[in-house]
């Protein structure tokens, strides 16, 4: 009976102390996601008239939905830009810090500055790379090849990319940090050994130093998988999405849904879009890691 | 024999990594060349041309920079100080306590790593304005109070705390709450000195939320103000622009420079778990 009692107990502390994160969380997190989910079968509630149940009308007009399709490959094509090449800088920083050279502070100092800047002061600073003339980039062109003036940020055909290399830049110093953490708890043992047997760095680093760095690419590609879906800011001021949504991203395109064209419904819609293949991608993470992470 | 090989191997290495670092570090040096030389000098760099702090005189008075500071240093404050106190007492439970649904809501913390408040905009301004909360400070902060991220970090750091140090101190009769804050508190202080420094630069440089359930000066925050600051097409000059840039990233920068080794260990540990 006692011990009956005290069970109760230790309940309702475990309860109470998680209460008000768990209020937080299910208010700002599961609750909406499950009303998006919802609200994603109504039409947007428009001054006195409520929304309505449209069935799967919004899934329709989605499927049809030209921009919905373009967004998305500029999703897929900005992942496929951002991803490999983040993830590569970062663990080649890494090595580079991790060794004993001339100026290994400034190295890791300056790969790691971005990091902590806003992403729209990021955007702010690069905007003048771009500029068409005037910019640094048209600059050199210019002067090192007498090349005419291009508008990177104005042509369908470079936005998007002009975008990708901004957001590598404020990204690989940030996965750095994570491999560096990596590599310093490594056993040095392993590389000397392969060292003595005449192994060369090239040798070393894919058949020792890159299968440990497996978990740390797990981690790493998860976030960078996330944030691709995630990092927007820059385009608001860089290219606002355009020309003709050339470099618009989902999520770019869900708050202008919503929050320019007061679409409810349907940015609803396209949230639910947003969120399914975000749970796609991280079964497939994890099932595709799963078989080629080595673990300690 | 082979040292030789070795030293150009070296020196090669060692020269991509820092062209690598400087072309890394261009496009600040940039902003900072601009943002102290008027704008005459913003595309022509020579060396003898004057220094000066016009562009952020002109800056600070274009727009309500003071203000959109002290907006941002309240959210971030507020956020920080919510995120300590929910994930604190999440994290001892989940750690210290075992009661009926703990892993079914552990899955559920962890699932807002996936599914950030930023994505669920839609409905979070609905809830907003609901409350009737839509620009103010706390309805930029409330959704991102109890994160996910924070608990998982904290519960990872109460588990290595061995439990005889936790039954030393129920035997010399401290409560549970006593024991969360004279053990558990106290050994966990680096993990929330990363947790901390990883939060304020987040929310100091969060901007997609702000901006939605903003409208006024009063509340904006410094990167939304930037985002309006910059934005104005009419003749704003490139250098005042970057002046602004650098002086709402500063605290920021400065800070990062001033405790580079704590930084970058902070986000480190935070990223190991």
């Amino acid at each position: 009976m006692m011990r009956r009692m005290a069970l109760k107990r230790e309940w309702i502390h475990g309860w109470l102390l998680l209460l008000p994160a768990m209020v937080f969380l299910f208010a700002f997190t599961h609750i909406p996601a499950i009303t998006t989910f919802i609200n994603s079968f109504y039409s947007t509630p428009r001054g006195k008239r409520a929304a309505k149940f449209i069935g799967t009308a919004n899934y329709e007009r989605m499927f049809d939905d030209p921009v919905f399709w373009q967004v998305l490959w500029n999703n897929i094509w900005f992942a496929v830009g951002t991803i490999p090449l983040s993830i590569g800088l970062a663990i080649v920083m890494a090595l580079w810090v991790n060794e004993k050279m001339i100026g290994r502070s400034f190295l890791r100092m300056a790969f790691f500055t971005p990091t902590v800047l806003p992403l729209i002061a990021v955007a702010n600073i690069w905007m003048f790379f771009y500029t068409p003339g005037f910019g640094l980039f048209d600059q050199l062109r210019s002067g090192l090849f007498g090349l005419p003036s291009t508008n990177y940020l104005g042509s369908p055909d470079t936005a998007l990319n002009a975008i990708i290399v901004v957001t590598v830049w404020k990204e690989a110093g940030f996965f750095m940090i994570f491999y560096l953490a990596a590599l310093q708890a490594m056993p040095v043992s392993l590389k000397e050994a392969a060292q003595i047997e005449g192994a060369n760095r090239w040798t070393i680093f894919w058949r020792i130093t890159f299968p440990m760095l497996m978990p740390t690419t797990l981690f790493v590609t998860v976030n960078a998988v996330i944030n691709s879906f995630r990092l927007v800011d820059h385009i608001f001021i860089l290219t606002d999405g355009g020309p003709d949504n050339a470099s618009a991203l989902l999520l770019f395109y869900i708050y202008e849904t919503a929050f320019r064209f007061w679409e409810t419904g349907y940015g609803a819609t396209l949230t639910v879009a947003l969120l399914a293949l975000l749970s796609l991608l991280a079964i497939g993470q994890f099932f595709f890691f799963d078989k080629k992470v080595h673990y300690k | 024999m082979n040292r030789p090989a070795f030293s150009v191997d070296r020196l090669l290495n060692t020269s991509a990594a820092w062209l690598l670092a400087l072309l890394w570090f261009l496009p600040l040096c940039y902003a900072v060349w601009t943002a102290f030389h008027p704008a005459a000098f913003e595309a022509h760099f020579v060396l003898t041309a004057p220094l000066t702090l016009e562009n952020f005189e002109e800056a600070w008075a274009a727009a309500p920079f003071a203000r959109y500071f002290f907006n941002t240093f309240l959210l971030v404050t507020l956020i920080l100080i919510c995120q300590f106190v929910l994930c604190t007492l999440a994290a001892y439970a989940f750690v210290r306590f075992d009661f009926p649904g703990r892993t079914i809501l552990f899955t559920l913390v962890l699932l807002q790593l996936l599914v950030m408040p930023d994505i669920l905009m839609v409905e979070n301004y609905k809830t907003m304005r609901l409350l009737d909360l839509v620009d103010t400070i706390p309805a930029i902060a409330l959704p991102y109070i109890a994160s996910g991220f924070g608990i998982f970090l904290l519960r990872q750091t109460f588990m290595t705390i061995p439990k005889e140090l936790d039954e030393a101190a129920r035997i010399e009769g401290a409560s549970f709450m006593g024991v969360l804050s004279k053990v558990y508190i106290p050994l966990a202080k680096p993990t929330y000195l990363a947790y901390g420094l990883v939060s304020v630069s987040h929310h100091w440089n969060n901007f997609l939320w702000p901006l939605i359930v903003t409208n006024s000066e009063d509340t904006r925050p410094v990167t939304v103000g930037l985002s309006i600051f910059s934005a104005i097409d009419s003749g704003v000059e490139w250098s005042v622009i970057n002046a602004a840039t650098l002086m709402t990233s500063g605290p920021l920068l400065i800070g990062f420079l001033l405790f580079q080794r704590q930084f970058v260990q902070s986000f480190m540990r935070a990223g190991i778990k």
